[in-house]
């Protein structure tokens, strides 16, 4: 059974309205039968001071990244993350988190790898919910297992490798980290551990668009004459241009991921999750320091 | 006072007695219980020391007092549920002990807890780097 869009005018303006519910329309539909309510914060304790009634948790640490390769879940385990969750294929998921959506956008991004048909992002995220006085809770959501099948993750089409950011000189690629890393003087964020690369500075030719550039306020996503004024007036991104998109491990660049692919209509979007903490240690890739973009590399 | 080993070991026995999801929820009454700055750092945070390695923000001073004890302070946000809890459960276990006995703690301690597989091994570094600080705050301020 599939769940109704939210017809928010906002959103028929993006390339994909679907993809988006307001907190006012989670509120009146949250217990529909076929749609599941998930949270995805950066902190894992986050979803137990407070939750959405009904909602699970999802973590990226715990759930959504392989306890030993460096790389997202199987199939199997997703699959199994799935039915622990109650959700099934025909499942309308809604994704919430914290800081304007950053996580929440990650898990989308990784339920994406697995061609989850229905997935949205609550605009606004946990912030604006609770902001409106919207009802949490700390009670434990029962959830009854479900079925989910084995889905092979398919990381070709929106995920980028490191050979593939190599092999896509001459096509934009957008740095989403801060003005500080962007230029090499500090290769993590600032007020975050440094998860570890050797060099600063960023990929050749990347153009600088710090992430929450495209939330406004409460972490509700900007409009999309907004949007469009930063990617494709500012930085000169176009209709069909392949892109991918980085930043120190890949979760804040899955937000602008989501910008572009579904607000903007990009169709050839990819994240590099690998992004700094892989680039900034790799032997021999071209490095640029500073706030231009700097040239192609000569091969 | 229970001696610092078995402030120690009694809470590794707590989190380790329960299931996966209720450590969690252990943690997070850590994190609700953590005590409140005294005015006279709630005032001023800049004698507060930062701990980089945490995810988010968190800051504590460590007083030693005339009996060589030593008092933990701790501040981080209500948003940052895991670090207050890492620091809470440090402020349960080393709060008041002898500062040669929290020196002794074993680096090793918050790996102990039965955490890795709920909280994952990099937002643990977190809570070693915390201890590492307490101790070092320790050290200067014995020297």
């Amino acid at each position: 059974m599939s769940v109704a869009n939210d017809p928010s005018a906002k959103f028929a303006e993006y390339a994909h309205p679907e993809v988006l519910v307001s907190t006012k329309w989670l509120a009146e539909n949250k217990d529909l039968p076929g749609l599941v309510v998930v949270e995805s914060d950066e902190d894992v304790l986050l979803y137990e001071t407070g939750h959405i009634p009904g909602s699970v948790k999802i973590d990226w640490h715990t759930d959504l990244n392989d306890p030993v390769t460096r790389d997202y879940v199987d199939g199997k385990a997703f699959a199994e993350l799935m039915s622990r969750s109650g959700i099934t294929r025909d499942t309308t998921v809604v994704i919430y988190g914290d800081k304007s959506n950053w996580w929440a956008s990650y898990a989308l991004w990784v339920f994406k790898l697995f061609g989850h048909p229905d997935v949205r992002l609550l605009d606004g995220g946990r912030d604006s919910w609770i902001a409106e006085g919207r009802e949490i809770t700390r009670d434990q959501t029962e959830v009854i297992a479900s079925e989910y099948p084995v889905v092979a993750r398919e990381d070709s089409k929106i995920r980028a490798f490191r050979d593939d950011v190599l092999k896509h000189f001459g096509h934009p690629l957008i740095d989403v980290r801060s003005a500080v890393e962007y230029s090499g003087e500090r290769t993590h964020m600032p007020d975050y551990p440094d998860e570890g690369a050797l060099r600063g500075g960023h990929i050749p030719t990347a153009k600088s668009v710090p992430w929450a550039r495209a939330a406004g306020a409460n972490g509700v996503f900007k409009t999309r004459a907004e949007l469009a004024a930063i990617y494709f007036d500012e930085i000169g991104l176009k209709e069909g241009d392949d892109v991918i998109a980085y930043c120190r491990i890949g979760e804040r660049s899955s937000h602008t991921w989501f910008v572009l692919n579904y607000l903007l209509g990009l169709p050839g979007v990819r994240n590099y999750d690998g992004s700094w903490t892989e680039w900034g240690s790799l032997v021999g890739v071209p490095i640029v320091k500073g706030s231009e973009p700097g040239l192609l590399p000569v091969r | 006072m229970s001696s610092t080993k078995e402030s120690i070991d009694s809470l590794v026995a707590d989190f380790n007695s329960l299931e996966v999801r209720d450590r969690l929820l252990l943690l997070l009454e850590f994190s609700d219980n953590l005590p409140e700055l005294p005015a006279r750092y709630a005032e001023h945070p800049d004698l507060l020391e930062r701990v980089e390695e945490c995810q988010s923000p968190v800051y504590l001073f460590v007083e030693v007092d005339a009996e060589k004890r030593a008092q933990l302070f701790f501040s981080a946000p209500a948003e940052a549920p895991t670090t207050r809890g890492f620091a809470g459960v440090l402020h349960e276990a080393l709060n008041g002990h002898l500062v040669e006995d929290v020196l002794a703690v074993d680096e090793d301690f918050p790996n102990l807890l039965g955490l890795t597989v709920a909280v994952s091994p990099l937002r643990l570094a977190g809570m070693r780097a915390i201890l590492r600080r307490i101790k070092r705050q320790i050290s200067e301020k014995t020297a």
